[in-house]
């Protein structure tokens, strides 16, 4: 059978290409995957971060003398395809570490693939609790706040509110419905008295919104928690705007306040929505000053929440490699087990504990001005403020 | 002593499609060796009777039995494995395969070994499978594909896989429909060979009226879904309903064919 | 009350563009018989477009005019889609077509974000139903009354173009069967082409009047094609009456649904396709399909078992890919790993497709059943690797054997989207159930044992498997079964009157397919170390069917080649590009129109022409082609 000689063929044109790309050997290379193909609303300006600060790192003498180079993936939105990447990445490429991922199933993946291969893994996006709790293991760090944080930053103002019969409408997958449950569990800890009086689980990408909004109106809640994003945030929107659903109620939102979720909605905007976001306009920190300003420099564009992401990981794993001195897994846990560093967003710390970064999130009310939607009032919330105790934590986390 | 039963017996047989009779009450009877035409004009329920007969239909009422047993309602497939062979108007044959494995699939199917997964079927009952095709007349075509094939050869191959599983009764629909006419009478002196030498009862439809006094032993005709006449062929051509029933349609034929000719 | 009737309008205005676009789909399928897996693509497209215009030129004309100028312009491009393309292929192997079109899919999904940016559209609200109405204290939005009263309008119109043009009545004619259009000297090239162009207008239609209501992005299509195919096959292909009924009871279903079960939505439309396809297997409106060619094509060149040469060249290719641990580092191992997995996907699609004439549209289902058997096993059961690797695969045994009997039942398009919906109800079950298989995070740790836990290891026990599976199922279908298999294929008529029982040959058929899937699969999840639901998804369906198609649909081992090169290629570009869904979609096009037999169909044809010697043009090339008409 020819089979066998093409794929021969294909093995050899396969390390080829591997060779070719391991011939500077003194570079320091990071390995970075993220879903550019098939999220690219959010991976563009992710990808615009993380080289805005390839780009400083190395104008500042690189790490320890030596120039950093990212080796970037796609992984097409499949777990599978994301380990293949990683497994170029590392055998081929010789990377030092492991970085990205935007979805929480490939970011589990890449975990466990790299705890299974003990390599060094710095999670950069997904959200998933499990990534540093109940799947956690000793190579895989986070920089995103995770779901629970989130969560708690938003009970934290939802508590207040005086609404007492709620309902949810969150993706039906695992991130909505952790995100509902984690919101849930530490609403009603907080709140006693309140009701749950409707749930709605569309699927993920596919809401058909006008039946979901009926249903929801006919519950009557007073005020409603939303999870869905993207596509399905903007039908929702619409559809909860046309019918007037919003009015009167209060509404709570995960991530509506970032520019990816926020910008698409145009005048169509919500005012007045609970929401965790990045408010880059209305930031007036000299950290942020300047990464705007470089940000802008370079792209003359304005970041999202991505931007920030892709910089700060890579600033990140700068920071590990730099004090590790070395790229051995083992040294880079160490060094990465309690590293503060400076952020975009202030002083963060990636916790020995359970190896979540301490990076924030701006808490915030939308509001519409001037045709666009925009952040009023925002808070910057330290991840610090926002995690269970530590006894918790050792309890969520399997033992390393 | 009972008299033995014959080897095909039908029994008032009747079918409708919404409101219209397409065959009533037919009945009639074929001994082992004996060759039988079923005849009619167009929509006359030739073949509605037929496609009874070895259970691709069901009928309304009336019952179809083989050497006594019932096999009214039965699928083609278990009429088969009592000993019926059939061929199709319209050729139906496996065309991606050769002639040699059309009759390959009918021999293990006989041989019940269907669900053999392991077996070599290139080789299976190869020696049986090349007799066959040697007594219809396509020996040297063993290995040609069956989508290659003249009408002609396709009807014979019909005829060796129909003989695979050493039936009793061969149900032949227009089995010389489309061919030369010379082929015609190949194939309808092979049949009556076979059906001699192998005491296997023969029931036909045909349209070629040649072929049909030619080699019919006996003869039946439908019209309208009725069995209007039975007998030898000199009976049935001297009947006066069949000459009237024939002529009118003879001249509808001709007539169709002329203006089919000067289009 | 009042909920309830705006629930139901609600319900109405979801189905009006599930019904635009299903109609186009159903009158394209009725009469050329193209699969159009495009459909989706050319509703996005029409939404792009229409987003664009509809920025540019104002008020209220120049709004319906936008959507209107989108329909037609996607229209114009379907048409040259039809001439340059589809027509080239309409006498390829049937679904070959589907391939083509799957090759567009790819192709347009990278092309929009080059041309309109990664960002999500939201585009202007329609002029004059921008509101709603107030309807006893409940909101109806007025488009949705537009919409509720457009889709019997054009319903109204399609009917009247069928019914009272000759154009309708040629189209009506060709849905019933085609060749008969053909002898009637009607210019079918023509008719085909305008059937393409009408019902790419609908879908375009239908995609540019989501812009007052949606978002407009790059995964519309994938959002909205497999949908649309479940309601025309409910409805019955080639009935636009059934693609409107069926259109109205998913949404009211899904509408009424979510107030009762607020998780129906995900698995609604397949529980619906599954049940009506078990009761009524032509749909609703359908018509069982003229007795047409079963097979996937029909091949002029027997099958044949190999010679003791070819054998002896399989042998050696099979040593030499053997050495590869010799001097190819662990990433290439891996990915030599992951190709010997797919070719055992492959082949066991293969058996089904190309062998039994079944092309199953949700054969992943069996695959990841397998992975998620081994996943259970050694993570909740903690068996250990050989005993999971022989039970695993049981899993996708078990699912094939009880979704396989509904399934062949079926044939045709019905049995393929019959087996896609069977898979997609696995995949949700795989998604929401969270307590048992960790929903969308999946099931991880399912690592090798030690002793195949190198990747050289791993990789010998990969192709090893491989290597069996291939030569067990070849020799099947050079086995009294496979000469069964076949014979059910070629005509069910023949094979029934000769004693086989067809629905039993086909059952078991599908079960071995579907249990080697399962080792497929298995083998998967110790190459991963996880499991996701993803690998039961459509997506994964997809790639068996194009890989089984690109390797040859008429071949014995064009699945082989078809998973090496597929795969091969999927990883290299994925790896070397974001446009990697650009490239590989050119590259399937351009194989379609190049390789109309597909790889391995090609080169078999080259060998038969070197081997006779005979001139090119000569019968022999001819004839394949002939026979396919």
């Amino acid at each position: 059978m020819r089979a066998r000689n093409y794929f021969v063929g294909a093995a050899f044109a396969l390390l080829a290409g591997g060779m070719a790309h391991s011939a500077m050997a003194q570079d320091i290379k990071i390995g970075e995957i993220n879903s550019y193909s098939l999220l690219p609303a959010f991976t563009e300006p992710y990808r615009k971060g993380w080289q805005l600060a390839v780009e400083e790192i190395n104008a500042a003498g690189g790490i320890n003398g030596k120039k950093l180079v990212v080796v970037s993936k796609d992984d097409g939105g499949k777990p599978a395809d994301a380990q293949t990447a990683a497994n170029e990445l590392v055998s081929s490429e010789g990377v030092a570490m492991l970085t990205g991922t935007f979805l929480s199933n490939i970011g589990l993946a890449v975990s466990d693939f790299a705890n299974q291969k003990k390599v060094f893994f710095l999670a950069a996006e997904p959200l998933t609790d499990a990534v540093t709790w109940s799947k956690g293991n000793k190579y895989t760090f986070r920089l995103r706040p995770s779901n629970y944080m989130q969560a708690a930053m938003l009970v934290e103002a939802a508590a207040k509110l005086p609404a007492k019969r709620w309902a949810t409408i969150a993706p039906n997958y695992e991130y909505g419905q952790s995100a509902v449950a984690v919101f849930k569990k530490l609403m009603s800890e907080k709140r006693p008295d309140i009701q749950w009086v409707d749930e709605q689980w569309p699927p993920q990408g596919k809401i058909d919104a006008g039946p979901v909004v009926q249903a929801v109106a006919a519950a009557n809640p007073e005020a409603i928690l939303n999870v869905t994003f993207g596509a399905d945030l903007v039908k929702l929107v619409r559809e909860g705007n046309t019918r007037g659903l919003f009015k009167g109620r209060e509404v709570v939102s995960f991530l509506t306040g970032e520019p990816e979720y926020l910008d698409p909605l145009k005048e169509e905007t919500p005012e007045g929505w609970i929401v965790t976001g990045y408010p880059w306009y209305s930031i007036k920190t000299p950290e942020h000053d300047a990464f705007l300003k470089a940000y802008q420099a370079k792209y003359s564009d304005y970041p999202r929440l991505g931007s920030i992401v892709g910089y700060q990981t890579i600033k990140a794993a700068a920071a590990i490699l730099a004090k590790a001195g070395a790229t051995d897994p083992e040294k880079l846990i160490a060094a990465a087990e309690g590293l503060s560093m400076p952020s975009p967003f202030g002083e963060i710390t990636f916790r020995k504990i359970d190896h979540q970064s301490t990076l924030g999130a701006y808490v915030g009310k939308t509001a519409l001005k001037d045709g666009k939607g925009v952040m009023v009032d925002s808070v910057y919330k330290k991840g610090a403020d926002y995690l269970p105790s530590d006894a918790e934590v050792e309890k969520l986390r399997p033992k390393d | 002593m009972s008299v033995a039963p014959p080897l095909l017996a039908v029994e008032g047989l009747t079918k409708s499609y919404g409101g219209i009779h397409a065959v009533r009450g037919v009945s009639f009877s074929l001994r082992s060796g004996e060759i039988l035409a079923l005849i009619g004009p167009n929509g006359a329920g030739k073949s509605t009777c037929f496609d009874m007969l070895n259970g691709q239909n069901k009928p309304d009422s009336g019952h179809v039995r083989l050497l006594g047993e019932e096999i009214t309602g039965k699928k083609p497939r278990e009429v088969w494995r009592m000993g019926v062979g059939r061929t199709f108007q319209i050729t139906a044959t496996f065309a991606t395969m050769t002639v040699r494995e059309n009759v390959q699939v009918a021999l293990i199917s006989h041989g019940k070994q269907l669900f053999n997964l392991f077996g070599s079927a290139p080789n299976f009952d190869r020696g049986e499978a090349g007799r066959l095709l040697e007594l219809v007349g396509m020996g040297g075509y063993a290995d040609r594909p069956c989508g290659e094939l003249a009408y002609g050869d396709l009807k014979r191959l019909e005829l060796a896989v129909a003989l695979a599983n050493q039936p009793r009764l061969l149900l032949m629909d227009e089995p010389t429909a489309g061919m030369a006419p010379r082929e015609r009478v190949d194939l309808m002196r092979l049949t009556a060979q076979i059906a001699r030498e192998k005491s296997i009862g023969v029931l036909f439809t045909e349209h070629d009226m040649d072929v049909v006094f030619e080699h019919a032993d006996r003869i039946i005709v439908l019209n309208r879904g009725t069995l209007i006449a039975e007998g030898s062929p000199a009976e049935v051509r001297s009947n006066p309903q069949v000459q009237a029933v024939y002529l009118g349609e003879g001249l509808l034929y001709d007539a169709e064919h002329r203006e089919g000719a000067s289009a | 009350m009042a909920f309830y009737v705006v629930q139901f309008l609600t319900g109405l205005a979801s189905a009006a563009s599930l019904f635009l676009v299903a109609s186009g789909l159903s009158i394209i399928f009725g009469v050329t018989r193209i699969v159009n897996f495009a459909h989706g693509a050319f509703y996005m497209i029409g939404a792009y477009i229409a987003f664009t215009l509809t920025e540019r030129l104002s008020g209220a004309v120049g709004f319906w005019g936008a959507i209107v100028l989108a329909a037609l312009a996607v229209a114009l491009i379907g048409v040259l889609v039809e001439m340059v393309l589809l027509r080239r292929i309409y006498h390829a192997p049937e679904l070959f077509q589907l391939l083509a079109t799957f090759g567009l899919t790819l192709m347009v999904e990278d092309l929009v974000v080059l041309i309109w940016g990664p960002d999500d559209l939201v585009g202007r609200r329609a002029p004059g139903f921008r509101g709603a109405i107030d309807f006893f204290g409940q909101n109806i939005p007025s488009y949705d009354l537009f919409l509720i009263v457009l889709s019997p309008v054009v319903l109204g119109i399609l009917w009247l173009l069928f019914q009272r043009t000759r154009w309708g009545v040629l189209v009506r004619a060709a849905t019933q069967d085609r060749d008969m259009v053909a002898a009637l000297g009607v210019n079918q090239k023509w008719l085909f082409t305008s059937v393409f162009a009408v019902g790419v207008f609908l879908a375009a239609l239908g995609g540019a009047l989501q812009i007052p209501r949606d978002a407009v992005h790059h995964a519309m299509d994938l959002r909205i094609i497999v949908e649309v195919f479940v309601v025309v096959v409910i409805g019955g292909l080639g009935s636009i009456v059934g693609a409107f009924v069926a259109a109205v009871l998913v949404s009211e279903l899904n509408a009424f649904g979510i107030l009762i079960f607020p998780k129906i939505s995900i698995i609604l439309v397949f529980l619906v396709m599954a049940v009506v396809l078990i009761v009524r297997p032509w749909g609703l409106f359908g018509k069982p399909e003229a007795a047409a060619r079963k097979t996937p094509g029909l091949t002029v060149n027997p099958w044949r078992p190999l010679t003791s040469n070819e054998r002896l060249a399989a042998l050696a290719a099979l040593v030499v890919a053997a050495t590869l641990p010799l001097f190819a580092g662990n990433y290439a191992l891996t990915v030599g790993s992951e190709i010997a997995i797919f070719v055992i996907f492959a082949v066991s699609l293969h058996f089904l497709m190309s062998v039994g004439g079944l092309a199953s549209f949700g054969h992943a289902a069996y695959f990841g059943l397998g992975a998620y058997g081994i996943a259970f096993l050694a993570k909740m059961a903690g068996l250990p690797m050989i005993v999971c690797l022989l039970l695993g695969p049981l899993l996708g045994c078990m699912g094939a054997a009880v979704f396989g009997f509904f399934a062949v039942q079926l044939s045709g398009v019905y049995f393929a989207m019959l087996t896609l919906a069977f898979a997609q109800i696995v995949w949700s079950i795989a998604f929401q159930w969270v307590s048992v298989t960790g929903g969308d995070n999946g099931i991880l740790g399912v690592w090798p044992e030690k002793w195949a836990a190198s990747p050289s290891n791993f990789y010998w026990l990969a192709l090893g498997v491989a290597a069996l599976v291939t030569i067990a199922l070849r020799a099947m279908v050079f086995s009294p079964f496979g000469y069964a298999l076949r014979a059910t294929r070629d005509s069910l008529l023949r094979s029934e009157a000769v004693g086989i029982n067809a629905k039993r040959i086909q059952w078991t058929a599908f079960v071995i397919a579907g249990t080697t899937a399962g080792i497929g699969g298995a083998l998967f999840a110790y190459l991963k170390g996880s499991v996701f639901p993803d690998n039961l998804g459509i997506s994964l369906s997809v790639d068996a069917l194009v890989m089984v198609l690109l390797g040859g649909v008429e071949t014995v081992s064009g699945a082989v080649i078809g998973a090496i090169v597929y795969k091969a290629l999927n990883i290299w570009l994925v790896s070397q590009t974001d446009l990697s869904k650009l490239v590989l979609g050119g590259f399937i096009v351009l194989i379609v129109v190049v390789f109309p037999k597909g790889i391995v169909g090609m080169l078999e044809m080259l060998a038969q022409r070197r081997r006779k010697a005979s001139p090119p043009g000569s019968p022999l090339i001819a004839k394949p082609i002939e026979s396919a008409e």
